[in-house]
């Protein structure tokens, strides 16, 4: 095949069919192989064995469907307050054992008869061309008289005030999912009804005391040992009954003590921690994943989804990893009665990215 | 109504048929159908493969509809599973535990659901593959390539959406990544969030929302489009592989009754029995470990589903700072300061190319080879080396992304660094495609270069002769003349110069398309011609007498020496 360009130029719809200049292989096409036949074909006594193969394969799919029952009534369920995960294998193996062989025996069955017993002989059918050129004239024919005759093309008005009102016709279905975000609407404030506001915040605030997740305890500074790091929620977000998980999913903060003298500390930050115990936003700054892993003796950070690292002694700068910017600071002080509690929220927003995210404080931001 | 009356219907069969014909008309249907012409080959079996898991996805998750409860209401967990007794929860992922603990059968039909979708999209995967490197996908069938790209973006949607609604630790942690990749797209990120969740991430919306995607707009769009890729085959017949016998213009297959139907039939219980033989051994996705989700734990070595995993790994693979750079910029506007977080929004770069380079391939290997032709043979893969090239830095493309996802996995268990893993992996993600096209096309042409040696001059049989006169030949065995066909059957591509416009200028892009074409089709094997094979043929013969005639005339001159002794 030299040449490069393919099909009529006189006739764009023709379309060339590969292969038609097939003459210009080495050796003509010898055309299909002879059927060679299977020892099914010629031995009766073997084409009977194959009848009983496909059998004893259907027989093997209904025994394969008794032990199924077996598996669900034998096994019977799994009584209540009581979890015997034996029992659930048990039975989870016996249903797929007995829905295997159900199936297999007839799969394998059906496949063995089409091949050991029925004709195996390959057809020959010509390739009818997916389209031919006189259909499609009479089709574009048949179309052009259709538009003729709806006379669209001669009355522009009406095409026109037709597909501008096609063309707004489904806004209404689009704005409707305009409630798919249900939070706004309560606030006087716009800013605040569309959330993104919102984000900003989280529970923490001035003298907000730091409790241990799960147990809701508060913390005294010496509970901080060196090395630890604790998983640290504001009082009073345990005992929520509503919005908890959204509230938690930007307050959650992890608590950790360093040996003053290795942390560096930028201006503005020296009475953030409480001789050396240090708290820090625990959602990963690169998709919000909760970072899990306090490697204490390099001091790093881990977040466990996508392995982004930050530096506590850096006050968590990326030290590794997809994340571009360090994980929020909570500033933290001790209360009246000892225990460990909030200067004020974060400083910035907590968690991923986001458009409207502007990192610098309120009075910078002109907000 | 002669011709009815004509027709007397003596047999069962024929009652039958005279019932359903005269109210339907589905004479025609079976004389359509009845013994249509399937090709056989063993890559043809992945579309099936593809096509039964759905079916048995589908069946299966019929099932598990009627105990899920898609509610994210508070409930305190009083089931049979003892551990978390007592535990806070979601109402859905409390249905999933009385699914897998209180429903007979419903931990195995959870896991068929899982393996069966995870085999789904495998299937599907593959299938693209084999579509790809044995060129079906050219005129007139690149419409229902762009259906079957459409097809495997729908089948992850389905994936994604009900690998969350168990409303465990792990799927949501899935979710706020999703949450995450969203909030980084500028302008919309943050409205696509509140739209998606209901408001602020996690919400109370969230899982109600993905059922009704998972269980009725996805899977319904999954069908239309499996009905539209079935009825395209359908119209443009199967494509068949290279061989004697075989034509553009013909096809050479299986009727559909009774073989093909026994064995496409026979496979699609197959298919089951191996997803109920998997499901019944092979525990996967044990919600009940992982605890209701809770945006603070999260356990190291989260993997998602496999076919989300690229897209993971190319997460992880971005760096956030380049030494002290940040990839996050802050653009200064007038209500304040905008955020642009590159280090997310880059990693969507790849793996849109890879989308759509997939769907447009079928018109960009056009734009290369000019070749607009009907073809309804199909190549084998080396001898389309470029294309096949192509592939294979795409996939090793893909898989760098897809193991990217387990870096954390690797390091652990083969003892490494988890820094050089990311490293090795974000070199190869660049090196590793530019390297696997090259290596290819070479394996290709290699191989096609042997296809010559052999269509040229036979098998090596490994038997060494040895004539009196000293000249050693090894005796080749030439091949049959079908498979000396299969051979020297096909054409190549060669590349189109830079072609002048109508005002008889090269333009830029017509030098990038000769470049291209250049790269990728160079270098080629040309097919034994006639001649060349007519040539060798002379050539054997002139061995053979040669070595005939000495060896005739050494056995007369034994024999003279034994008659004169």
């Amino acid at each position: 095949m030299g040449e490069q360009r393919h099909g009529d130029p006189g006739k764009p719809g023709a379309v060339e069919r590969a292969g038609d200049d097939s003459g210009n292989f080495a050796i003509e096409d010898p055309g299909l192989p002879p059927h060679r036949p299977r020892i099914t074909d010629e031995d009766p006594r073997a084409a009977k064995r194959a009848e009983r193969q496909v059998s004893f394969l259907f027989i093997l799919s209904i025994i394969g469907t008794i032990v199924f029952f077996v598996g669900y009534f034998g096994v019977g369920q799994l009584p209540l307050d009581e979890t015997d995960m034996g029992i659930i294998r048990l039975q989870n193996t016996l249903l797929g054992l007995g829905t295997a062989f159900a199936m297999l025996g007839i799969g394998v069955g059906i496949v063995q008869w089409g091949r050991a017993l029925m004709p195996d002989h390959e057809w020959v059918e010509e390739r009818e061309s997916v389209a031919n050129e006189e259909d499609r004239s009479d089709a574009v024919n048949m179309i052009n008289d259709i538009a003729d005759e709806s006379q669209i093309k001669r009355r522009p008005l009406l095409r026109n005030t037709l597909i501008g009102a096609l063309a707004i016709a489904p806004l209404p279905a689009v704005a409707m999912f305009r409630d798919l975000d249900n939070t706004g609407n309560q606030s006087e404030d716009p800013a605040q009804n569309f959330g993104v506001e919102r984000m900003r915040h989280t529970m923490w605030d001035t003298g907000t005391r730091l409790v241990r997740d799960v147990t809701g305890t508060p913390i005294k500074a010496e509970d901080v040992t060196i090395g630890s790091a604790l998983h640290v929620v504001p009082d009073g977000l345990l005992d929520m009954e509503h919005d908890k998980l959204n509230q938690k999913a930007k307050a959650v903060v992890l608590l950790m003590r360093l040996n003053p003298e290795q942390m560096q500390i930028s201006d503005g930050r020296e009475d953030w921690h409480v001789d050396g115990i240090v708290a820090y936003s625990k959602i990963c700054t690169h998709v919000g994943c909760p970072i899990a892993l306090y490697e204490q003796h390099t001091h790093h950070l881990l977040c466990p989804c996508h392995q982004s690292t930050y530096d506590l002694t850096q006050e968590c700068k990326v030290v590794f990893g997809p994340a571009s910017h360090p994980l929020p600071q909570l500033p933290i002080t001790v209360d009246n009665d000892g225990y460990l509690v909030a200067q004020s929220d974060f400083q910035e927003p907590v968690g991923p990215v986001y458009w409207e995210r502007d990192p610098r404080p309120a009075e910078e931001r002109g907000a | 109504m002669s011709v009815i009356q004509d027709y007397q219907a003596s047999t069962k069969t024929g009652k039958i048929a005279n019932f359903v014909d005269t109210r339907m008309g589905a004479s025609k249907m079976v004389k359509e159908f009845g013994r249509k012409l399937f090709p056989d080959h063993w890559t043809f079996l992945f579309g099936e493969v593809a096509l039964y898991s759905f079916v048995i996805v589908v069946l299966s998750g019929a099932f598990l509809t009627f105990f899920f409860d898609p509610s994210m209401a508070h409930v305190v967990y009083d089931g049979a599973y003892k551990p978390l007794y007592g535990v806070e929860m979601s109402a859905a992922y409390a249905s999933a535990l009385d699914i897998s603990f209180e429903i007979r059968g419903g931990l195995f039909m959870r896991q068929v659901h899982h393996w069966g979708a995870l085999i789904f999209v495998a299937a599907a995967s593959v299938h693209m593959l084999r579509v790809f490197f044995t060129g079906a996908f050219r005129r007139p069938r690149e419409l229902n390539w762009v259906v079957g790209s459409v097809l495997l973006i729908l089948a992850l949607a389905a994936g994604f959406t009900g690998y969350s609604l168990p409303d465990e630790v792990l799927s949501g942690n899935g979710l706020r990544i999703i949450d995450g990749v969203m909030k980084a797209l500028p302008v919309v990120g943050t409205y696509m969030s509140f739209f998606f969740f209901g408001g602020e991430f996690p919400g109370d919306q969230i899982i109600p929302r993905l059922y009704s995607l998972h269980i009725m707009v996805v899977p319904a769009l999954i069908i239309l489009m499996v009905a539209i890729h079935l009825f395209m085959v359908v119209v443009h017949k199967h494509t068949q592989y290279p061989g004697p016998g075989r034509k553009h213009t013909n096809v050479v297959g299986y009727p559909v009754g009774p073989v093909y139907a026994a064995k496409a039939g026979g496979f699609f219980f197959i298919v089951f029995g191996i997803i109920a033989l998997i499901s019944g051994f092979l525990q996967i996705n044990p919600i009940w470990t992982y605890g209701p989700y809770d945006p603070s734990p999260v356990s190291a070595g989260t993997q998602p589903d496999w076919y989300i995993g690229w897209v993971d790994g190319i997460l992880r693979l971005m760096p956030g700072m380049l030494g002290d750079f940040s990839m996050l910029w802050h653009i200064p506007m007038p209500w304040g300061w905008n955020a642009l977080p590159l280090g997310v929004l880059i990693p969507l770069i790849p793996a849109g190319v890879l989308i759509v380079g997939m769907v447009l391939w079928p018109w960009l290997e056009r734009g290369m080879t000019g070749d607009n032709r009907e073809h309804h043979i199909l190549d084998r893969p080396r001898n389309a080396p470029g294309r096949t090239a192509v592939g294979v830095a795409g996939v090793i493309f893909y898989c760098v992304m897809w193991a990217a996802a387990s870096s954390d996995l690797m390091a652990v268990y083969f003892m490494l660094s988890l820094n050089d893993v990311a490293y090795a992996l974000r070199f190869l993600l660049i090196f590793g495609p530019i390297i696997g096209f090259i290596v290819t096309k070479r394996i290709c042409l290699a191989l096609q270069r042997k296809d010559r040696e052999i269509a040229l001059h036979g098998r090596e049989t490994g038997i060494i002769e040895w004539t009196p006169e000293g000249a050693i030949l090894e005796r080749h065995e030439m091949v049959d003349d079908y498979r000396l066909y299969e051979l020297v059957a096909y054409e190549t591509q060669q590349p189109i110069p830079a072609q002048p416009n109508n005002k008889g200028r090269v333009g830029l892009w017509s030098k990038f398309k000769a470049a291209c074409s250049r790269a990728f089709y160079e270098d080629r094997v040309e097919p034994v011609t006639a001649q060349e094979l007519a040539e060798a043929h002379a050539e054997h013969d002139q061995d053979r007498r040669k070595l005939q005639g000495s060896v005739g005339r050494t056995v007369q001159e034994l024999e003279g020496k034994r008659d004169n002794s």
